[in-house]
């Protein structure tokens, strides 16, 4: 692994007394891609725009190459931004703003040029240069940011939901750009996004933060699997997340049932949140299965279906590829290795119920429309 | 009702400009009655520009508006720039006091000023003449510094903060971003801002009376002198000739509105259609 390039050390921020901050703990490593992933609100521009220089932390480090930086203004550090609504320049063309940090930085004419073509061509722009802002589609205005934002070569990117305006195709496609650019550059991303899939797909390294504190820190398939608590369990991806007890080391009950499970290390009779993917769990018929339950629901999802079943009044969320009608009564099994254990925490209770599926799918999708931090 | 509407539109238009006209008939008039059209003539004009005294009256008006105005719109600006960055609840209050003395009345606002100036020359720096060219300069720099900021503010909110700290990550300092982003991304309105605070400045009487000295008059002020008696037809020839000006500033001053509203309008489509 790389050198460590930035760290955040006890990391506090606060505005007009409201904690939005509380104890960043983390490093960054050279040549890292690493998302901080979170829910509006969860603090996680604020800690993009303290690295980046715009604020100061109210109490805690911010170390860059082992120097501290906290009062280094964003001018002196050897790190470059695209803002989340791109702030491209429109008064000027598409040259002038890639051009625009070299010509502060009095670099030689015929080294501009050159620079700026190539760069327009790293981001496939060849022959726009000329054009104004305004005549560019999203997508092209979001490879204006990010190539004006790479010119000055900096150590690292910052990305504030670089993608957020753009539509699906548009930013599946621009997912693959930015990770090329990165891996052809050698560059540190830091990337904020609120969409789990475009964090788990693309970084090396996710951090799920909210109400200002980090969550979990982990690799995308450590995030995904081992979750730590219901939170992470419940933001990235869907999570059944039942109460149940720790017996001893491998076996844990729920539901009036003991199971066989691959976790330790949790003191004995240790109430604990058990987390089981929808996608893990195999339908049986009714009298082969651990647990038999009732379907309430089905939706069509294209590559599955989503069906709530009710056991004993809890619903759980399970996707399936086979078809059962409403009213059907199937019968499920667990392997160990589907079962998740987690430590209580103050999340435990607030998520993995589906009694009101539907619901909470709307309250997904405002999430995800708008994050103004 | 639509008829009527028409009617009373041209009407209203009649009102505003036929003052006007009858001036500028006047100063193409060979009689020195307004009443009677005795023939056409560029006498008053070429009367005017022979009279030194009235160009030199014009003259001073000219360098006052100038650099009252100059001065107000860099004052104005930088002032506009510091009452965005303050918060919200602030903004309000500052924003309201900056707008009262644009209503207040222009009487109140002369006195008020010539008694603080003659105060200041007198009891505090010991002169006698205290009301000098100088203080007229100071009134209209005051008088002006509103219509700025109320010119230059919307501009500000309307740009994109982000702008900003754009510039700073590419490495400009904070007074470089100001030339190089903020400044061109708000110039039509510090543009109207100028031109709004010169007309002002160039055609005010009211407060210019008060705190102005023996040393140096502006036009308006010694026009009035000059109502006492039967006015010279001359000086047709200049109102008019300020009229023009005024009218060629205010169409400079839509155009550039009109201009920025199209580019905003073009950009909002484009994001639109993507």
């Amino acid at each position: 692994m790389s050198k460590e390039l930035i760290r955040l050390r006890d990391l506090t921020m606060e505005f007009d007394g409201e904690r939005v901050l509380d104890g960043i703990n983390l490093y960054i490593n050279d040549h890292e891609f690493l998302t901080l992933l979170g829910p509006s609100g969860c603090g996680k521009t604020t800690t993009l725009r303290i690295i980046g220089g715009f604020l100061t932390p109210t109490s805690g480090t911010v170390t860059f190459d082992g120097q501290r930086i906290n009062d280094v203004p964003p001018y002196q550090r050897q790190i470059n931004t695209v803002f989340q609504r791109y702030a491209l320049f429109p008064h000027m063309n598409v040259f002038d703003n890639i051009a625009f940090g070299l010509r502060v930085a009095k670099v030689p004419k015929e080294e501009v040029n050159q620079r700026v073509n190539q760069m327009l061509e790293t981001v496939s722009l060849k022959g726009y240069g000329h054009r104004s802002i305004s005549a560019l589609s999203g997508g092209q205005q979001q490879r204006v940011a990010i190539a004006r934002a790479l010119i000055n070569r900096p150590k690292v990117l910052l990305l504030d939901e670089p993608l957020g305006a753009l539509d699906l195709r548009l930013r599946k496609d621009m997912q693959n750009e930015l990770k090329r650019i990165q891996q052809a550059m050698g560059i540190t991303f830091i990337y904020v996004t609120h969409d789990q899939e475009e964090a788990l797909s693309m970084s090396d390294t996710v951090v799920v933060m909210d109400k200002g504190r980090i969550q979990q820190i982990g690799r995308p398939e450590d995030i995904y699997n081992e979750p730590k608590n219901a939170f992470v369990a419940d933001f990235i991806g869907e999570s059944n997340i039942l109460d149940g007890v720790m017996l001893s080391d491998y076996k844990v009950r729920f539901f009036g049932r003991t199971f066989d499970c691959v976790d330790k290390g949790f003191a004995p009779n240790e109430s604990v949140d058990v987390v089981i993917r929808p996608e893990d769990i195999d339908i049986v018929p009714p009298d082969g299965g651990h647990l038999v339950g009732e379907v309430t629901g089905i939706t069509f999802k294209g590559l599955n279906y989503d069906i709530i079943v009710d056991f004993k009044g809890f619903k759980w969320l399970i996707q399936t590829t086979d078809y059962h009608g409403v009213g059907e009564s199937i019968g499920i099994r667990l392997n160990p290795e589907d079962i998740h254990i987690m430590h209580k925490s103050e999340y435990s209770g607030m998520f993995g119920d589906y009694s009101s599926y539907s619901a909470e799918y709307d309250e997904l999708a405002e999430g995800a429309d708008d994050e103004a931090e | 009702m639509k008829k009527t509407g028409r009617v009373l539109t041209i009407l209203i238009f009649i009102f505003l400009y036929i003052p006007m006209a009858v001036l500028i008939v006047g100063s193409f008039n060979e009689g020195k009655s307004l009443a009677r059209f005795d023939g056409f003539t560029f006498e008053q004009y070429a009367e005017l520009f022979r009279d030194q005294e009235l160009l030199q009256l014009l003259a001073n008006s000219l360098i006052i508006s100038i650099l009252a105005s100059s001065i107000a719109t860099a004052f104005g600006t930088v002032a506009s720039l510091g009452i965005q960055n303050l918060g919200p609840r602030m903004r309000r209050t500052v924003m309201r006091l900056t707008d009262i003395p644009m209503t207040n009345p222009e009487i109140v606002t002369g006195i008020s000023l010539s008694l603080l100036f003659v105060f200041v020359g007198t009891k505090l720096l010991g002169q006698r003449n205290s009301l000098t060219f100088w203080t007229l300069l100071i009134a209209h720099i005051t008088f002006n510094l509103p219509y700025v900021i109320l010119n230059v503010m919307p501009k500000l909110s309307q740009m994109d903060s982000s702008l900003t700290d754009a510039a700073m990550d590419l490495g400009c300092t904070p007074l470089q971003a100001f030339f190089k982003v903020t400044l061109p991304e708000i110039l039509p309105g510090v543009a109207a801002g100028f031109i709004m605070a010169f007309t002002m400045s160039l055609d005010d009487f009211v407060i210019s009376y008060f705190v102005t000295g023996m040393d140096f008059v502006t036009l308006p002020v010694e026009i009035y002198n000059y109502t006492k008696k039967p006015i010279p037809p001359k000086i047709y020839a200049m109102f008019t000739l300020l009229f023009l000006l005024i009218l060629a500033l205010m169409i400079a001053m839509n155009l550039l509105q009109l201009r920025s509203d199209r580019k905003k309008q073009l950009t909002a489509e484009q994001g639109g259609a993507r």
